[in-house]
């Protein structure tokens, strides 16, 4: 007798806890060459609102945690990963059409790129900050903190390797996140929010939603709770247009990270790049003390 | 501004005029125990389930700008810590002034709801702007103090400017089943109000039963309350929805009973919109629409003002507010 397929539904992530999309909506995943996967919740404006209050509630804890401490739990989001590895070759292959041998490969750079920024968190402080010689008998330095809660549009494309290489940037240095994923191929999202569950990450400062991009974006970029955007994902979503997103995000003066362009078109980057401190700068602010000098 | 009837009634006119509700020449604990028992009884899950499917309403656009600016002028906008400073009461009148400095067009709150001994500081700070000043009185929270010293507690509130007095009822007699000390004290209270308006706290939290909720709603509402509350907001669970939806129903059924209308006030764990226009939605369904205004139906909050600006910055901009756009206090 053959046994019957689990047919999956697969929920939200938001302040840690797996709610349904307040819509109630949901739909269906298909792989790269069409087959059904399974089936996503689709997420509304309400759930990105809900996704903003659980960052904002997170920010915090995650952003009063030490340098160390956060680099500890990104380390712990990599052994996870690590431990779900033959799970996540099978999404990427199915969800971008690779072979299990090039999906393999796109996993451990997934991994591998988590571990990096777990290794920059205690070292963001040296490199972006500065002991500023001034004029007169103080200290003067300059320190970088987390801007707050980042709204960020995950890459269309790069489902699992793009996905980690803009989210771990942000939680590096203390911000909280609030995602959405790739819209056609949100099931390796989905898995890694199963990760941050159960590696030692605070419910809250990531959450992910798996949304139609078009739909919930401008609700992300207009939110004045929203201190940062990451428009990476822009490239490749259908009826979107970044420049108007980021129109509205100037009404309470986001920062705004841009997506790359070719030729004026947004497109995505070369994630198996070196990627550089950008992201880990592009969402902090400096903050500068002046410090009397004792004898 | 509200405006609100003031009735001033002697001990003894209230006390001839429960006779006359009950039927009898003489008003004993006996007789108060028979009436207040003889009440229908609540049937809790019934009561549960018809508060659940009320709060299930959906409320939009050009309704919900109206059930929020509602909400707002019926908030008691409350400070009641041992912490409290002056400076403190008065940063909440300025915020009570001008709720929202962004948007002058936000309506005020009814009232500011202090302990008895801020009121002449809550008075100045709001001088001649309408909003009522509420002190609590009778050794709130417990209530558990000698009549002469709640007389004297409510009396100097009364003196220092309070329009509105907040009475905790005594539970422990209640619960014993002493409702005639309960009815006596009221009326005294009542009393000493003078022109001022008596809310009585029942503490629905410690009544235990839905039964006992209903019978000191009319216990209430005989001995003279002007309104009948909920809770102190100092004892889980404070205001739920079915312990209003009773206090409601009680409400209406005293105007058909006595030709006088009582109001009511939920106090305590209503913080968000959404839980506000469930009350409202209540309040229209179960007592009517005569209910639906500052005079007859309050909420007892402090952080509710601030979503409710929250939701109403939302509709006039498009874009979801933060709490970095509203004044902390």
């Amino acid at each position: 007798m053959s046994r019957l397929d689990v047919r999956k539904t697969y929920k939200l992530y938001i302040g840690g806890k797996f709610p349904r999309s307040e819509s109630g909506r949901s739909y269906e995943v298909v792989s790269a060459s069409g087959e059904f996967l399974a089936n996503a919740a689709m997420g509304s404006r309400k759930d990105v609102r809900d996704a903003v209050v659980a960052a904002r509630a997170a920010l915090p804890g995650w952003s009063g945690a030490t340098a160390y401490n956060r680099g500890q739990v990104l380390y712990r989001v990599a052994e996870v990963l690590e431990g779900r590895r033959a799970q996540f070759v099978e999404e990427v292959a199915a969800s971008e059409g690779l072979t299990a041998r090039a999906a393999g490969a796109v996993v451990d750079a997934a991994i591998d790129r988590v571990v990096w920024y777990s290794g920059w968190t205690d070292k963001i402080a040296q490199v972006l900050g500065n002991l500023n010689p001034v004029a007169g008998p103080f200290f003067n330095v300059s320190a970088p903190e987390p801007t707050g809660v980042v709204g960020v549009l995950a890459p269309q494309a790069s489902s699992l390797l793009g996905l980690v290489s803009v989210v771990a940037p942000v939680i590096a240095s203390g911000n909280t996140a609030v995602v959405v994923s790739s819209a056609a191929r949100p099931l390796p999202a989905v898995t890694f929010s199963e990760v941050l569950a159960t590696s030692d990450v605070p419910g809250g400062v990531v959450n992910i939603v798996t949304a139609q991009t078009a739909e919930v974006a401008t609700w992300l970029a207009a939110h004045r709770d929203v201190n940062a955007i990451d428009l990476t994902g822009v490239a490749g979503a259908e009826g979107v247009d970044w420049a108007a997103l980021e129109a509205e995000a100037a009404g309470n003066l986001k920062r705004v990270y841009r997506p790359a362009l070719a030729d004026g078109a947004p497109v995505e980057p070369d994630w198996n790049a070196d990627p550089g401190l950008g992201r880990i700068r592009a969402f902090v602010e400096t903050k500068t003390v002046w410090h009397p000098k004792g004898l | 501004m509200v405006t609100v009837s003031t009735t001033t009634r002697t001990a003894q006119d209230l006390t001839a005029q429960a006779r006359d509700v009950l039927g009898v020449s003489r008003l004993t604990n006996h007789a108060l125990t028979s009436w207040l028992h003889g009440l229908p009884g609540v049937d809790q899950v019934g009561c549960e389930a018809r508060a659940a499917s009320l709060g299930t309403r959906s409320i939009k656009t050009t309704s919900k700008a109206w059930a929020i600016d509602t909400a707002i002028g019926m908030i008691d906008l409350t400070t009641l810590e041992g912490s409290d400073t002056v400076g403190k009461v008065r940063s909440l009148c300025a915020k009570a002034l001008v709720p929202d400095p962004l948007d002058p067009t936000t309506p005020r709150p009814a009232a500011i709801c202090v302990y008895g001994d801020m009121v002449a500081t809550a008075k100045a700070a709001l001088a001649d702007s309408g909003i009522h000043v509420a002190a609590v009185a009778t050794a709130f929270p417990s209530g558990r103090a000698s009549m002469p010293v709640k007389l004297a507690d409510t009396r100097d509130a009364v003196e220092a400017g309070a329009d509105e007095i907040d009475m905790v009822i005594d539970r422990g007699a209640f619960l014993s089943g002493d409702y005639l000390t309960v009815f006596n004290q009221i009326t005294e209270v009542k009393q000493a109000c003078g022109t001022a308006h008596l809310k009585v706290i029942m503490e629905t939290g410690e009544l235990v039963t839905y039964d006992n909720v209903r019978r000191a709603s009319y216990l209430s509402m005989l001995a003279g309350g002007d309104f009948i509350k909920t809770s102190t907001g100092k004892v889980q669970p404070a205001a739920t929805l079915p312990v209003t939806l009773i206090m409601l129903e009680a409400v209406r059924d005293w105007r058909d009973l006595t030709g006088s209308q009582v109001g009511v006030k939920p106090a305590g764990g209503i913080k968000t919109t959404k839980d506000a226009i469930k009350y409202l939605v209540m309040v229209s369904e179960i007592a009517g629409d005569d209910w639906l205004s500052p005079e007859w139906f309050r909420f007892g909050a402090s952080s509710l003002l601030n979503d409710l600006i929250l939701q109403r910055q939302k509709l006039a901009t498009g874009a979801y507010s933060g709490a970095d756009y509203v004044t902390i206090d």
